[in-house]
């Protein structure tokens, strides 16, 4: 089990935000898209990120993994300023293969770029495969796979080099309920497997609160953080029976109250 | 475009001929339809004397093959239909490659472009006579000419149109330049690349006839001019014939080379292209 008392300040997180801000210069003057917001990711944590639309998610996105360079303040990986986006996995919104490689040279794909011999290679991608049920599809191409089996590649391409940090951007979004289920479950279990520290951001609270150790609460635009909540619903947790469970309702109910305020907020400033 | 229907991979009546077999067997049908036409109607219909008609042409391909000076009027059309699309393409490649990365070069240039690949490759023909003389050069010149632009534009747009979400994912992954050109661009404007250099091969067969109409001393189109200007309209036909050929040759191993290169992709995605102003 995690340790939930870890100290939220000092080296001892993955990452850090401090005081972030990132304003566009639009046509008709400055846009602030996230204004003083500060995380602070422990090691091994599921953190997982919900706000109304609006609330600077693809700006946040964007910031954690370097494509983008913060306004104000600080962001910390590993104690460092530096962001060294070797360490950093990421899983898009849509699935995103690269359709000329099969299924198994995607996942070797950041292998590739780590310089990692072929042996290893083949290894390494085999056994994720294996992990998440599609090492039959492994010399497979993309638009031979469903949607579901597409999107599991790209999660365990993402895991395939022992990231530091794995962010996930809304990954089973386009996915059928039965299917992601049936991935969130999957998913739990890889990251039980790997201690991996994930930020994973979803618009869906029953996702994020079923995942997450913390749930964190986005302001509408400008996003902030309005509320971080433990989810104290013990691991190992299934995911198709959680909606029995007490802890889960009410938190469901009172951080539905919470962003249902940010969505009327985020509508009243439009 | 026709529907694209899927079909289960094992056929459950294995009598029955596959989609492919009977494309095949219609073609077929159609070329010998068409020839039948021609034979039965030329004399009857229209004088053979205009068309010729296919058992002529057969005979006279026949001796030409056998006896005549076939293989150097062949060889001389084909020496400058190769060169000038190796040339052109290895350099369309390398421009459109470059332009593509290079936004500000790219716009200075773009009228400059438009303007030489509008210039009608017929009218360069005689300058080029001028310039490189009546032997292989003019023609290869012209025949780059015509490929250069095709391949360019066609390796212009297939770079342009990558997805930034393949190329900003492999950033993030640590792709370094050289690895985000070689490892992501570059197979994903495959298909368009592909695409340029296969229609780029009758404009290369365009490019050497017009330089052998204008001047020369071999080559397929140079034995046309002859032969039609001694009315001898079997000659001519059985010279058409030939080019026809080449093209569907290379054409067909173009084919099958795309296929083994390009055979990670969906069949029913295909491509846009350009084509050239020629």
């Amino acid at each position: 089990m995690l340790d939930r008392d870890l100290p939220s300040q000092g080296g001892l997180s993955v990452l850090e935000f401090r005081q972030v801000s990132k304003t566009y210069d639009a046509g008709h003057g400055r846009v602030t898209a996230l204004k003083d917001l500060s995380i602070s990711v422990r090691p091994g944590e599921f953190l997982t990120v919900v706000g109304p639309s609006g609330c600077g998610k693809s700006t946040l996105l964007n910031l954690l993994v370097g494509l983008e360079q913060p306004s104000g303040g600080d962001i910390l990986l590993n104690g460092s300023r530096s962001i060294d986006r070797r360490r950093i996995g990421y899983v898009m919104q849509n699935d995103n293969l690269y359709p000329w490689r099969t299924l198994r040279e995607n996942v070797e794909f950041p292998l590739e770029l780590r310089n990692v011999p072929e042996a290893e290679r083949r290894r390494i991608s085999l056994d994720y495969l294996a992990k998440v049920h599609l090492r039959d599809f492994a010399d497979r191409y993309p638009h031979e796979l469903s949607g579901g089996m597409r999107q599991r590649g790209n999660i365990v391409r993402a895991l395939s080099f022992s990231p530091d940090l794995i962010i996930m951007d809304e990954p089973f979004g386009p996915l059928d309920a039965q299917t992601r289920l049936l991935l969130q479950n999957q998913l739990l279990e890889l990251w039980a497997d790997e201690g991996k520290t994930v930020i994973f951001i979803t618009h869906d609270l029953p996702e994020a609160i079923a995942l997450g150790d913390r749930v964190m609460v986005l302001t509408a635009r400008p996003g902030r953080v309005k509320s971080v909540h433990d989810v104290p619903i013990p691991r190992p947790r299934n995911v198709r029976h959680l909606h029995e469970d007490s802890v889960y309702r009410d938190l469901l109910s009172r951080l539905g109250d919470e962003l249902a305020e940010e969505i009327s907020a985020g509508g009243v400033s439009q | 475009m026709s529907v694209v229907t899927m079909e289960p991979k094992a056929a459950p009546v294995p009598r029955r001929l596959s989609r492919a077999s009977k494309i095949r067997l219609a073609r077929l049908v159609l070329v010998v339809a068409l020839l039948a036409l021609w034979e039965l109607g030329s004399g009857r219909l229209f004088a053979t004397f205009w068309v010729s008609k296919p058992s002529l042409i057969a005979v006279y391909l026949w001796d030409w093959i056998v006896s005549g000076d076939f293989f150097h009027h062949l060889a001389f059309t084909m020496g400058a239909m190769l060169s000038g699309f190796a040339a052109g393409t290895v350099l369309g490649l390398a421009a459109g490659m470059w332009l593509s990365r290079a936004p500000f070069a790219a716009e200075v240039l773009d009228p400059f472009l438009v303007a030489m690949n509008g210039i009608p490759r017929v009218a360069l023909a005689p300058l080029f006579v001028v310039w490189f003389g009546i032997d292989m050069l003019p023609k290869i010149v012209l025949v780059f000419t015509l490929v250069f632009f095709v391949i360019f534009y066609n390796t212009y747009a297939g770079i342009r149109s990558v997805d930034r979400r393949f190329t900003d994912l492999a950033w993030v992954m640590g792709a370094s330049e050289t690895e985000l050109f070689l490892k992501v661009i570059l197979p994903a404007a495959t298909p368009y690349i592909f695409l340029g250099i296969k229609l780029s091969i009758p404009y290369a067969l365009i490019g050497a006839i017009i330089g052998e109409f204008v001047a020369s001393s071999a080559g397929l189109g140079w034995k046309i001019q002859m032969e039609t200007s001694l009315y001898n309209t079997t000659g001519t036909m059985a010279g058409l014939i030939v080019m026809m050929t080449i093209v569907v040759a290379m054409n067909a191993a173009l084919n099958a080379l795309e296929a083994r290169l390009l055979s990670w992709r969906p069949e029913a995605r295909e491509v846009r292209a350009q084509g050239p102003q020629a």
